[in-house]
This record gives structure tokens, sequence and C-alpha cells, in this order.
């Protein structure tokens, strides 16, 4: 799979890089929750975080001009283990100078039929946006918040403790639902590139320029699995600093750890990056689908329950 | 009583839910790339029986629910209860109809299970794997029968109601899987 992934890429001429897995500054993604190790570098024993992932070295890359780039890399996550989920997973990211979102969801689509047809017989592709997905399996609108509504779809679709769990929160009544309905009700054996994702859920993707209320992030799923995600990247380093400040402030009024903005790459901001657009793919999912397997576990040599 | 965060979830733990006290059969991780992490549980309800899913916001934490499982004899059921004593510390319990339930029908005096306790009080009954019961009632088997096809029903001295092969008799010992409900061998006194 590695190799066939560097061919691909050398064919369009895109550059392989390799950055930095210990890094000064780690993404605010409250959601996130990283490693975090000490540097014996006397007299200071600085704090270096294992990456989450290698979007913001990658990043300074674009800005000090490289052009499209790609990588294959170990990425870090601390506590997430599971069926989907080993703390440490090896992941594919690439970024394609002057792509609008659509070219690159077009290429994902191209490198995943050409990695799984050794596997299985091709497989169709899907571009729907998230709305109308979402609209299709429930009948709820994710863009607009009834809270009245959402409750009684969970409670008719066995979902109790939907209410109690969510809230007035509406992303995280969207990622319930999207995550315990939505997604078992894809179709199998299909390529599912879901785009315009609520601007409450955008990340480090800029907003649509039409409609404020969706963002230029897409996600790939397969069998209902999420597999990678992209962004039509965010380039306005002051946007980019706010949503830092906001998520810093989130991890504060809920008891997370603290962390430092990455002020190198805010750096690499100011100074400028290309309009690009980037996208991430959890290989060792991937392989789970090319394989027909259960747990991450079966891919892994060594998964975490038995390092 | 301790509380579990859900990272310490896993089969066998048992947990409060509504009220009720329940053991996790399966836990399963489930958490967007970038949103919400949640853990999604199978889990049965100890009192009912029933198993039903419930998800958790991953890092919440629950009561945990005092149950205990404890090997005790069968004593004796007086019609309302069935008492049960803890070999070694001759402790005695009795569990109602509800916590004895489908195991009435192979109970037999000082036979051995598994008690589940909760808060201390019986809350179900695990009859042991394996029973050896005496045949009360059966059909009379006819010469020539032999060990292949068919078979009759037999009623036992706890009550319960298996298949057996033909040549079987009224009052002689058989072997039985509680799990399954079926005949095992014949037992030699």
């Amino acid at each position: 799979m590695l190799a066939a992934i560097r061919r691909f890429f050398e064919a369009r001429d895109v550059l392989e890089v390799e950055t930095p897995l210990l890094c000064p500054a780690t993404g605010t993604d409250p959601q996130l929750d990283f490693f975090s190790s000490q540097f014996n570098s006397p007299p200071n024993r600085p704090t270096l975080f294992l990456q989450t992932s290698p979007e913001f070295a990658m990043k300074r890359l674009l800005a000090a001009g490289s052009g499209s780039i790609y990588q294959v890399c170990k990425a870090f996550r601390n506590g997430e283990a599971g069926r989907y989920h080993n703390p440490e997973f090896t992941i594919l990211e690439w970024y394609r100078v002057g792509y609008d979102l659509r070219q690159l969801m077009a290429e994902v689509a191209e490198l995943l039929q050409q990695l799984l047809q050794s596997f299985s017989a091709e497989l169709p592709t899907k571009q729907i946006s998230y709305q109308q997905l979402f609209l299709d399996s429930t009948g709820l609108d994710p863009l607009i918040f009834c809270v009245s509504d959402y409750q009684t779809y969970a409670v008719a679709n066995s979902l109790p403790e939907a209410n109690e769990l969510c809230g007035n929160d509406h992303a995280l009544w969207l990622d319930f639902i999207f995550s315990h309905r939505v997604q078992q009700m894809m179709d199998k054996d299909t390529i599912y590139l879901l785009h315009g994702y609520p601007a409450i859920q955008s990340s480090l993707a800029r907003l649509n320029v039409d409609d404020s209320r969706i963002s230029e992030r897409f996600e790939v799923f397969i069998n209902g699995v999420e597999l990678g995600n992209g962004f039509y990247e965010l380039a306005d380093p002051l946007e980019q600093e706010a949503r830092f400040d906001q998520e810093i402030a989130y991890r504060l009024s809920h008891g997370l750890p603290g962390v430092a903005k990455d002020d190198a790459f805010l750096q690499a901001l100011k100074f400028g990056l290309p309009d690009c657009s980037g996208v991430a793919i959890g290989l060792d999912r991937l392989l789970m689908i090319a394989l027909g397997s259960a747990s991450i576990s079966d891919v892994l040599a060594f998964p975490v329950a038995r390092v | 009583m301790a509380t579990f965060s859900t990272n310490e979830f896993k089969g066998g733990l048992k947990i409060m839910l509504d009220n009720d006290p329940c053991s996790i059969i399966e836990n399963e991780f489930v958490k967007p790339g970038k949103g919400q992490a949640f853990n999604r549980v199978r889990i049965r309800n100890l009192k009912t029986g029933r198993v039903i899913e419930r998800t958790f916001k991953s890092g919440d934490t629950v009561e945990g629910a005092d149950v205990v499982d404890k090997e005790m004899q069968y004593l004796y059921s007086d019609g309302e209860f069935w008492h049960f004593m803890v070999p070694d510390t001759f402790e005695q319990y009795q569990a109602d109809k509800n916590a004895v339930s489908d195991a009435i029908k192979w109970l037999k005096e000082q036979d051995v299970c598994t008690m589940t306790l909760w808060n201390d009080s019986p809350l179900s009954v695990t009859p042991p794997n394996f029973v050896e019961l005496t045949i009360t009632e059966t059909d009379p088997g006819l010469k020539g029968d032999t060990s292949g096809g068919g078979g009759k029903p037999a009623t036992l001295e706890s009550g319960a109601v298996v298949r057996v092969p033909l040549f079987v008799q009224i009052g002689e010992v058989i072997k039985v899987d509680t799990r399954t409900g079926e005949y095992v061998s014949r037992v030699k006194e």
C-alpha cells in the first residue's frame, strides 16, 4: 500500500516530506488529547508534544514555498483506543497548492480507487453534502438547530439518553446523531465524499463564501468508517488565532490541559500560506477496509494492548 | 460505592443505570475525528435480564453497583422463598421467585449454585452447569430400543422436563446441561 501511495504521488509530482513528530506546540482542538514529554536540554526541560497530526509543520513548509507536498507518518492521540482507534496510528497527509475542495475530493477518490483495486471490485463514489445526507437519513436539518426536533428524533430512534447528554449543544447533537445513526445508514462498499460540514465543526477550514453556515471541509467514509478529513485551508492568521484563542478558552473552562498557540505556525500564516487544500487519511483504517477486518488491532503488528 | 470513568469500562463491570444494577457486555469507543468522543455500551440489566444499548460521553463517570457472585448451597423451599447457605460461614439467604426464576426447575437440595447479590440481597441464581437428577416420570422403554434416533420426554425430580433417549427408565439418575437443557448421560449409582 505504501509503495502504491508513493507511485501515485510521484506520478503527480508531489514532493514527499518529513517533519518532526516531537513538537514544541500542538493543536488546541479541545477534542484531542495529546502525549507530552520533557526534553532534557539544560538548564531547561521544555515540554515537547507528540504530534496529533503533521498539519502545522506541513503548512510552515507550504508557506515557505514548498509547493504541493505529502507525508506518511505516525500521529498520536492520547486516550483513544477501541475498535477503530489506536493511540498511535499512521496518517497520510497531503496538500495541493492551488486546489479547491472539489479538485482535492476528486483526487482522494482516485487515490482510494487505486489503493483498493487490488482488494475488491471498483467502489462507486458518492459525493453528497453533509446537510443532504443528514436530511436523507434522519429528516433533520443539521444547519438549523431545533432542539425539540432533535429530541423527538432521538426518542423515536431508541436514543433516549441523547437529551441528557447533548443538552443545548448543537455540535454535540450533530456528533451524536451522526455517529450513532447516519454513519450506520451509509451504503456499503461505497466511497462517500461528504462536503459542506456545518461551520460549528469547521476546525481549520475556511467558511463558505456564499453560506456562512457551512465550511469548506469534507470527510471520506467507506462502510460507515471515517477515513479522512480535508479542508480548503484557512489562511487568515487573525481568524486562525481567534479560533485558537476560542479553543484555549474552552479548554480552560472545561478543566482540560492548557496548551500554547503554535507561534511558528501563526508566523508562517502571517508570512502567507498559498491557497491550498489538504487532507489526511488514516492508513490503518484503510487497510482494515481493504482486508475486511473488524478491528484496527487486526492490521497492527502490536496494537496498544500488546506493546 | 465507587464510581467508574468511561475509560475503565470493560466487559463484566457492574454499574448502576436508571437505579438498576447492570453489567457491561461490550464497550465501544466512538469518536469522530473532529468531535466529541462517546462510549457506546451494550449493557445487561441484572434485574430484568434485558440487554440495552446506551451511550456515555467519554470521560463521564457512573456509579458502580455493589454486585457480587457467591457460591451457595441450596437448602429448601418453603413455597414462597428459596433458601440458600454459604457453606463456609453458614450465612443464609432467602431468594424470592423473581431472583430464582428459571433456575427453579434445576434446583436440587444440597447442590451448589452461584448466587448474585446486589447490596447483599439476592438478585439472581445460576444453577451449576451440570446437574444430576432422578427421573420421576417417563414412558416405559420397549425392547430393542437403542441410543440412536428419537427420544422421549422425561420429568425430573426438580420438575424440569428434558428429552432423553428411549432406553432411559424411571428411577434412573441422569446428567443434564442446565445451560441448554439437554440430556448428557446416565449416571451410574
